[in-house]
């Protein structure tokens, strides 16, 4: 097992490099020089931005410039930012957690909707509950979450006005009052992006849940005197997460996507919306390292699906 | 009989009793038989036409400001309302529905003819080549899409609006990009259909009957990843349906005076309290297209590549 | 006496797209204890079908026992209540399928999957349940048992994890144990291992044995009384030594024809003979014999009214009006 996430790893790498080439590239390959604020603008002397030019190594030929650059990124030298004038590592580690909290929270919320029901579905096929299970997974995952997040705010806070539209992170309150207008602020957003990866991923499940209801392995397990019950957890929904794993992990991207849209919508002060500003802004070192974090995230998270995987399936890891 | 078929023993005798019919006609049968799918496919239509022919019959224009209308609730003067400028909703529904569809057809093919590209020459070479392609797949897949969207379309924007005009810059942008991210499906499909294909004896006859290598690829089996190719390629339609609104309704698609849904909404979302209905007639649009758009690929996979369950 | 298992009149049908298929239409089979019974026949002539049905493993629906009763030890299973029915599952009768490669769950060890049937009905602790299952792998001649009962079914060959399968299902003592061409996925050579482990067991354990085959030398090797099915229906039933001996029914006779005989082969020239023509369609079945349109000995009465399973000799009997 240990071999096996020590490979895993070694397979991030080239990921992690490929994904730096594509992001340096698109750099490299965009009109005008991204980072020209600094040397273009017209209030430094020429002989300063000329020894900017040459600091920043605007000059030097492309593979040298890629390595530079990407040395800085992981060495987390993610530079300045043109508008706030902090470190963008700063302001990235600042805006982290607030998306990780969302992402988090309305992850656990999809998977506990898409376990249930696509397991309950697939277990009763065509009958009045897989259908309008299925019904309201199509809908759901055609709702795109910019609408129903507004559609939320409608509902809750202009019409019932039970939650806050905005998100605040200067809640002046303590103890139990700070956490509950946290846990006020929070619901919408988790809902938003719960509710969309949950509909897709109740797809997911049902399909695995069916593929491996039909398998022999279940008929023998049925021959063993085993309760259904018994049956379905251990012997189909257990070796249905397998599929399902990979299926959630290469969803990642699309969550990130969505957690931008919902961080967007709410002003949640993640790094979503900070990359939105930015690039409302003109503020190419946070773009860039906003996208890269991202990018990693990704691979993170595509490696724990790895890791998984392997847990849940011997066939992987023990070959 | 295998020892799958266990749990219905019939199966086999069913296939092979029924009576013969062309694929198409089977198709069209299974097709039928998804109810939601046929109803989706009629509303899809409709709208299609609504959005293509509607402004033939809705004449008002798309940017007639009337400030003595402003923020005016649905009437039959104006169906959806009006927006802060007084302009009609319905009209720049109409008008936006074409660039999404425009845009949503066109990364389609985008992506399809990536995709098709990419599978081909992967299914076609095995080794290195395929080894590499394959890699590039799945590095494609793990790529975090909006963040780089964003990025991209920051990036270029200017230069290309430069060139070729705002709208134009725009929508060639989106749909390039779209559709460069959402090839790899396809290229999965086609390259798998290579592999199950190669070895099937119709194409060794082909080969031994000296066909060349393009004409069984053409005749034999692109014409066999067909099926999949067209599921996977209706849901792209979608997929790119929702990027583009995305993407307008962070402020960063289309120029502000191009009513696309998104960008409609964007422009509906600070006036939420005192004219929902703004947001939620081209929220409706994009929803209802993207799901008759979703059961119509649900629907085509169960006619077309029936293996297959997600 | 009464049989341990005794099928009477059992019909079951399957609702398809295309109609109802009539999978098994009026079967009888008994079964005494300790006793090795056969059943043949080609692929889809409702043989496994009837095994599964008197475990009840049929999907229902689409499938539905229309008619008959499966008595186990004078008790009819049919209408029995799931619970029940599940104390029956592998304690009382235990079954064997055709694929080892894919019976068992990939993702737990065998000795877990043996040591969870045993903890189902012998009530077991963890450890206690692992042991015996390392002890039954041992008696399946598993080499390295008490290892072994922690590997995954993907590090056993496809003969090993047959003998798995027969370890699992023998666990708890059944007194029937169904054996559906346990031996037909398997090389040649590994299926006669696992015939005679099946055989050995057999005289160790005492458990009556339902084997299921379209292999006629498998038949001649373990079996005792032997039932050749067609088309969802009992066509012939007798000892193997009468069987092989006087084959009855003209289909029972196509059947032993179509044995390879190496013996044969290299001296004469004999040619290896097919019965003509395939199994009928189960949805309309043909009126009369259903093997009418493939027998040699055809005559007019057979396409009107159906011949009935009837005594020709004592202990044989053959549905065929010859």
């Amino acid at each position: 097992m240990a071999q096996y996430i020590l490979r895993r790893l070694l397979i991030a790498i080239p990921s992690l490099l490929g994904i730096s080439v594509i992001l340096f590239t698109v750099l490299a390959l965009a009109p005008g020089d991204p980072f020209e604020e600094l040397a273009t603008n017209p209030a430094i002397p020429p002989d300063v931005r000329a020894a900017l030019r040459a600091s920043l190594g605007i000059d030097d030929p492309v593979h040298i410039r890629y390595f530079r650059w990407l040395t800085a990124m992981l060495q987390g030298n993610w530079g300045f930012s043109f508008v706030s004038r902090v470190d963008v590592d700063q302001l990235i580690l600042q805006r982290l957690p607030a998306t990780l909290l969302v992402i988090g929270t309305s992850q656990i919320l999809a998977l506990a909707i898409a376990l249930p029901v696509g397991v309950f579905a697939a277990t009763r096929p065509y009958s009045v509950f897989d259908q309008v299970a299925n019904t309201l997974a199509f809908i759901g995952f055609s709702l795109p979450t910019f609408f129903t997040g507004l559609l939320m705010i409608l509902l809750f806070s202009v019409t019932l006005g039970w939650l806050p539209f905005v998100y605040r992170t200067d809640i002046d309150a303590t103890g139990w009052r700070w956490w509950w207008e946290h846990l006020r602020q929070t619901i919408m957003p988790v809902l938003v992006l719960g509710l969309f990866q949950g509909a897709s991923w109740t797809r997911f499940v049902r399909s695995a849940v069916l593929d491996v209801i039909r398998l022999d392995h279940v008929t023998t397990a049925r021959s063993k005197g085993l309760p259904e019950s018994r049956v379905t957890m251990r012997h189909v929904v257990r070796n249905a997460l397998i599929p399902v794993v990979t299926l959630v992990a290469l969803q990642m991207p699309a969550v990130f996507g969505g957690a931008i849209v919902t961080e967007q919508i709410f002003r949640i002060p993640g790094i979503g919306s900070l990359l939105i500003s930015a690039i409302l802004a003109n503020d190419t070192p946070v773009i860039m390292a906003v996208t890269f974090v991202f990018a990693c995230l990704v691979i993170f998270f595509n490696l724990l699906a790895d890791v998984l995987y392997g847990w849940l399936d011997p066939r992987i890891s023990y070959s | 009989m295998a020892g799958s078929t266990l749990a219905s023993p019939t199966a086999e005798i069913a296939a092979v009793r029924r009576a013969p019919v062309t694929p198409g006609r089977e198709a069209w049968r299974r097709f039928r038989k998804h109810r939601m799918a046929v109803a989706s496919a009629v509303v899809l239509s409709l709208m299609i036409l609504a959005v293509l022919f509607g402004h033939f019959f809705w004449t008002l224009a798309i940017d007639d400001i009337d400030f003595s209308a402003r923020l005016q609730h649905p009437s039959w003067a104006h169906p959806f309302g009006t927006d802060d400028l007084g302009q009609d909703i319905l009209a720049r529904v109409l008008y936006g529905g074409r660039i999404s569809l425009a845009v949503g057809f066109a990364a389609m093919a985008v992506a399809v003819l990536v995709g098709v590209t990419v599978g081909s020459i992967a299914g076609m070479s095995r080794g290195f080549v395929d080894t590499a392609l394959m890699w590039l797949t799945d590095l494609f897949l793990s790529l975090p899409q909006l963040p780089l969207l964003l990025l991209i379309i920051y990036l270029f924007r200017d230069a290309l609006t430069k060139v070729v005009g705002v709208e134009m810059g725009v929508f060639i942008l989106i749909v390039a990009v779209i559709g460069g991210f959402r090839w790899m499906p396809v290229a999965r499909l086609v390259r798998a259909q290579f592999f199950s294909l190669r070895e099937k004896e119709f194409v060794e006859a082909a080969r031994a009957l000296g066909a060349s290598r393009t004409r069984i690829v053409m005749q034999h089996i692109l014409p066999n990843s067909l099926g999949p190719v067209i599921v996977a390629g209706t849901i792209d339609v979608a997929a790119a349906i929702i990027a583009e609104s995305t993407l307008s309704f962070l402020g960063l698609g289309f120029p502000p005076d191009t009513p696309t849904w998104g960008r409609l909404l964007f422009d509906a979302k600070d006036n939420l309290d005192f004219a929902p209905h703004w947001a939620i007639f081209p929220g409706l649009m994009i929803f209802l297209t993207v799901l008759t758009i979703n059961f119509v690929g649900d629907g085509l996979r169960d006619a077309l590549d029936p293996r297959r369950v997600v | 006496m009464t049989p341990l298992l005794d099928i009477k009149g059992l019909k079951v049908h399957f609702q398809t797209d295309d109609g109802m298929v009539r999978a098994v239409d009026g079967v009888d089979i008994a079964i005494n204890r300790g006793e090795t019974v056969s059943i043949v026949g080609e692929s889809g002539c409702g043989k496994t079908v009837t095994a599964m049905t008197v475990l009840k493993l049929i999907a229902m629906p689409p499938g539905r026992i229309v008619a008959g009763q499966v008595l186990f030890e004078g008790h009819d299973l049919v209408p029995l209540p799931a619970e029940d029915m599940r104390a029956i599952r592998s304690k009382q009768i235990a079954i064997v399928f055709q694929e080892p490669m894919t019976s068992l769950n990939p993702v737990y060890t065998v000795g877990e999957q043996i040591a969870e049937t045993i903890r189902q009905h012998e009530g077991m602790s963890k450890r206690a349940a692992m042991t015996r299952a390392a002890e039954m792998l041992a008696l399946v001649q598993i080499p390295n048992a008490h290892k072994r009962v922690s590997d995954y079914p993907h590090q056993f060959s496809g003969g090993m994890r047959q003998r798995v399968m027969i370890a699992m299902a023998l666990s708890c003592n059944p007194k029937l144990l169904i054996a559906d061409e346990p031996t037909t996925a398997l090389d040649v050579t590994i299926q006669a291992q696992i015939l005679e482990l099946l055989n050995e067991m057999k005289q160790r354990l005492g458990m009556a044995v339902l084997l299921i085959t379209h292999a006629m030398g498998v038949v001649a090797e373990t079996a005792q009384r032997v039932i050749v099915m067609y088309a969802g229906k009992v066509v012939e039933e007798a000892t193997v030594e009468a069987l092989f001996a006087t084959p009855r029914h003209p289909y029972t006779q196509g059947l032993i024809r179509s044995i390879p005989r190496i013996d044969l082969a290299a001296t004469q020239h004999v040619r290896l003979e097919a019965i003509p023509g395939s199994v009928p369609s189960l949805l309309n079945p043909p009126v009369g014999c259903r093997f009418a349109a493939r027998c040699r000995y055809v005559m007019p009465e057979c396409r009107t009214a159906e011949p009935l399973l009837v005594e020709k000799a004592p202990g044989h009997k053959a549905a065929c009006i010859l």
